[in-house]
This record gives structure tokens, C-alpha cells and sequence, in this order.
């Protein structure tokens, strides 16, 4: 039997980067996923290759009723075990540069968007017996970081808004855990040639010299959506080559 | 998980416990075991239960000796790519009742045999092409919790040494992790009566002590290749006792 036969599982941001290599992951090993994302065409095909266990869900994390609309997709499929909180924005610039448009879209997207995501599945997990949540922060969200800081707001909110949660919803079954990736192979890092100088700057700075990939963050973030992990909550754990110490 | 077979484990503490509990997943997994321990009985009585890929080494962690002696039973057996560094004394006492002696038993079993398992199984790693180390520290090496100053200090130091070995081991791939376990079912909290561990239970959000199984869920984890991106990181494991 499958490790995650039966369950259902709605993933943020799951059309391409770290949501896509976990909903190929979550799928190989048995499990329904809803991928919601605002990347309509992508998202549709990645559901299309993954085949009758993926639904692609059009998804606005700041938007409350398309979070509803989401969880009910999610739960005319089946019980809803775990929602992994992928979706971000990232646009790097200095304190003077960063507008408080570029500032509120950056907390709309991470911060409001992982709080509406948190509190639109409650009663769905608590229908399905109990649920895990999986908050996506950062490195950025454990030290502080130059010329990103929005960002860095945004990503220390979800950690300490995981730890809030996994108070208050320890006593209904509901685990919330938050993973703090360092530098991976994703377009969010590398898209743009004319970041390739700093790319290679950022790698020779992690202790392990490499990125990861988001396959192994897909791993770790399986292992806290499993049974195995049932003790877990409220930690903070990083997988980033040592890049945060 | 990839990463348990044709390799050798070292766990410290594996006699009972934490450590029996990761040294069974970890036969279960393909893997060759050493446990190590000052549990003669219990340690062999388990490594005959286990079954030929476990061997059982008498080890006092507060010895180099020991350690190089554990570490060459290890490699002889196969290539070592990773040591559990579980053995730990655990003597709640409030500070001013707390002597020295008490002090620094805490120190040289929890702190200094950290350090020393850590120091004699890099070569060894060396020569294997790489490791995995998980240091055991507790929640309270996250938080802070009163009448334990001695047992808080080593796991506080436990936590710091974890970062300062993965950082200068990482270029010889290396990884080193702590797990900060909350209340757990085993013999070391016996040290408290029933009504404290009851006490200790109802402050924990997930309302329940973990288990010995759970944390062996986790470590396993950490010394497989799914985490080989996961250094110098504290992974609590505590039904959020550290919140």
C-alpha cells in the first residue's frame, strides 16, 4: 500500500518550482492532489501529465472565496489530509527601491496567503479526522537578508504565524510545521541570465557549495505531510546546505 | 529512503531507549547497526535479537579510547556513515540544590560525548566518502524549562556544537543535525515521579508523550539520502512542548 493512498492533498504554487516536484511526488506515492496556482495554461498541463489523480484549481492565495472554492474541489474528491503552502513572490531590491505596492503585493501573496490558506482547510481537516499543514518560509525567514526585504518580512511571518497555528490547532489533530529552503534550483532563482554572477556568488556562500533541488525539498516536505513525522509541530526546519548558519 | 544498505551505523546509547528504537528501523532498512553502550546485558540481549547486522560494543562516550575502539568494530564491519550520538544523562535538580558534581556529570556524558563521537567518526567518514551525524538534544535545548539547569546547559551546547560541526565539515560532506525531542516515553523519565511526568504531558499542546518509534521516524530521515541538503538545522520533534 501506497504511503499516501487516499488522501487528498491541496498544494499552493503547484503548477511549477517546489509545488511541482511535490504533487509528482504526492502522486507516485498514491495520493489525490489539487494543484492550485494563478498559472493557468502551466498548471493544466502539469494536471494533464499527472493524470486522473491531479486537478488543476485556479488559485489567487489573497483571495478568500477562490480558497473556498479550492478546499471544495479538494473534498469532492476525497478527505483533505494536508495543504502545503508553496505559493511566493520574490523580487529582490534595496530598502530605498522597495514601493509600498512592491512591499503589500509581497505580503499579500506570502503572508495573507499563507494565513487564508491556514485558515480555509480547518474545517475540512477537522471533517477528515486531522490534517498536516506545511509552510513554506525561506532561509531568509531565520537571518536576516540584504536587498530583499519584503521578502524577509514576509518569510519570518510565516514562522512565526506556523508556530501560532500549531497552538491553537494542536488540540483538533492539526499539525503545522514550516520549511525553510536555502538557495534551489528553481526559476525563482535562477531564471534570468544576467543573474548569473550573483548566482555563482550565492552558491560558493553555501557550506555544501551547491543549490538544492526541489526534489529534495519535495522529500522532507512529504516526510511532514506523513504519519511518520505525527509528533511534529511548530518546528522550523532548514534544508539549505548550511547556508543559514 | 536510499542510503541504509551496504552501510554501518553507529548509534551511542543504542541499548535502550531512543536508541534501540533506531538501531531496529534500522536493521528494518538493510543497514549494518552498531549499538554502543554501557548496558552490557541489554545491549547484547538486543544485538542477538537483531540478528546478525547488529553487533553490540561496550562504549563509555567520556573516553577517546572507547570511541576509537566503537569506530574500528564499525569499519570493520563496512563502510560508516553515520553515528547517533543518543546517550545522555538526564538528573532533574533545582539550580541552587544543583553541585557541582552533578554539574559536570551532565557535561562530560551529554556534552563532552557528543563532542567526542563526533570528533572519532570523521576520519572514518573520511574514508567512506561522506556521513550523516544526528546529535539528540531535547525542547528544552529550544526553550528553556526550570529545576534541570545542568541537563538545559548540555542540550543548549548540543544545539551549538551541531551548527559549528556542520559548518567546518561540510566541505568533506559531512552533515550534522539535532533533534530536539519532547517528552518521550522511556526509562529516563522515570528520574520523575508520575504526577510531574502527568503535569509535564498536560503542558504539551498535542496533550500525549511522543514515543521512542516517532523519533526513530525522524532520525532515519536525517541519515538517509533524502536529506542530503540538511546541515547544521534543529528539527523539534515535540507535540509543540517548545511553542
Amino acid at each position: 500500500m501506497a504511503r499516501f493512498d487516499h488522501k487528498v492533498f491541496l498544494l499552493s504554487g503547484g503548477a511549477r518550482g517546489l509545488g511541482e516536484a511535490q504533487a509528482r511526488q504526492l502522486v507516485a506515492e498514491g495520493a489525490r492532489v489539487v494543484i492550485g496556482d494563478l498559472l493557468e495554461d502551466r498548471g493544466r498541463k502539469l494536471a494533464a501529465e499527472l493524470g486522473p489523480h491531479c486537478v488543476f484549481q485556479p488559485l489567487d492565495v489573497g483571495s478568500e472565496s477562490q480558497w473556498s472554492a479550492a478546499v471544495a474541489t479538494a473534498e469532492g474528491i476525497g478527505a483533505l489530509s494536508g495543504l502545503v503552502n508553496n505559493a511566493g513572490i520574490f523580487e529582490p531590491r534595496p530598502i530605498e527601491e522597495s514601493d509600498v505596492a512592491h512591499f503589500e503585493r509581497t505580503c499579500r501573496v506570502n503572508q495573507l496567503g499563507t494565513f487564508l490558506g491556514m485558515r480555509a482547510v480547518v474545517g475540512a481537516f477537522e471533517r477528515s479526522g486531522g490534517g498536516a499543514i506545511v509552510n513554506i518560509s525561506s532561509t531568509a525567514g531565520l537571518r536576516g537578508v540584504p536587498n530583499a526585504i519584503a521578502y524577509t518580512a514576509t518569510k519570518w511571518a510565516v514562522r512565526g504565524m506556523t508556530k501560532a497555528a500549531a497552538l491553537e490547532l494542536a488540540a483538533r489533530n492539526i499539525r503545522v510545521n514550516s520549511v525553510h529552503p536555502g538557495p534551489i534550483n528553481t526559476d525563482m532563482l535562477v531564471g534570468r541570465p544576467e543573474d548569473a554572477a550573483e548566482n555563482e556568488r550565492r552558491r560558493l556562500r553555501v557550506p555544501m557549495k551547491r543549490f538544492g533541488e526541489k526534489e529534495e525539498i519535495a522529500r522532507l516536505v512529504l516526510f511532514l505531510l506523513s504519519d511518520d513525522s505525527r509528533y511534529m509541530t511548530g518546528s522550523e526546519i532548514a534544508m539549505d546546505g548550511g547556508i543559514s548558519l | 529512503m536510499a542510503g541504509f544498505v551496504d552501510r554501518v551505523f553507529l548509534i551511542s546509547g543504542g541499548a535502550r531507549g531512543l536508541g534501540s528504537a533506531q538501531a531496529r528501523d534500522l536493521v528494518a532498512a538493510g543497514a549494518q547497526v552498531v549499538i554502543a553502550d554501557l548496558l552490557l546485558d541489554q545491549g547484547h540481549a538486543l544485538a542477538a535479537e537483531l540478528g546478525a547486522a547488529c553487533v553490540f560494543q561496550p562504549l563509555d562516550v567520556t573516553s577517546e579510547a572507547q570511541w576509537a575502539q566503537a569506530v574500528a568494530v564499525a569499519e570493520a564491519i563496512g563502510p560508516l556513515r553515520g553515528l547517533v550520538n543518543n546517550a545522555g544523562v538526564y538528573t532533574p535538580v533545582p539550580l541552587l540544590d544543583t553541585d557541582t558534581a552533578q554539574f559536570e556529570r551532565h557535561t562530560r556524558v551529554n556534552q563532552l560525548g557528543t563532542f567526542l563521537g563526533m570528533r572519532a567518526v570523521v576520519p572514518a567518514f573520511e574514508r567512506s566518502g561522506g556521513g550523516a551525524i544526528v546529535n539528540m538534544s531535547s525542547t528544552v535545548g529550544l526553550r528553556s524549562a526550570p529545576n534541570a539547569i545542568a541537563y538545559t546547559a548540555s542540550k543548549w551546547a548540543v544545539r551549538g556544537m551541531t551548527k559549528a560541526a556542520a559548518l567546518e565539515l561540510a566541505a568533506r560532506n559531512i552533515r550534522v543535525n539535532s533533534v530536539h525531542p519532547g517528552p518521550i516515553d522511556t526509562d529516563m523519565l522515570g528520574v520523575r515521579s508520575a504526577e510531574d511526568n502527568l503535569r509535564r504531558v498536560r503542558q504539551v499542546p498535542m496533550q500525549r508523550m511522543g514515543t521512542k518509534e516517532e523519533i526513530a521516524k525522524l532520525v532515519l530521515f536525517l541519515l538517509s539520502d533524502d536529506s542530503l541538503y540538511m546541515t547544521g538545522s534543529e528539527l523539534a520533534i515535540d507535540g509543540g512542548a517548545a511553542l
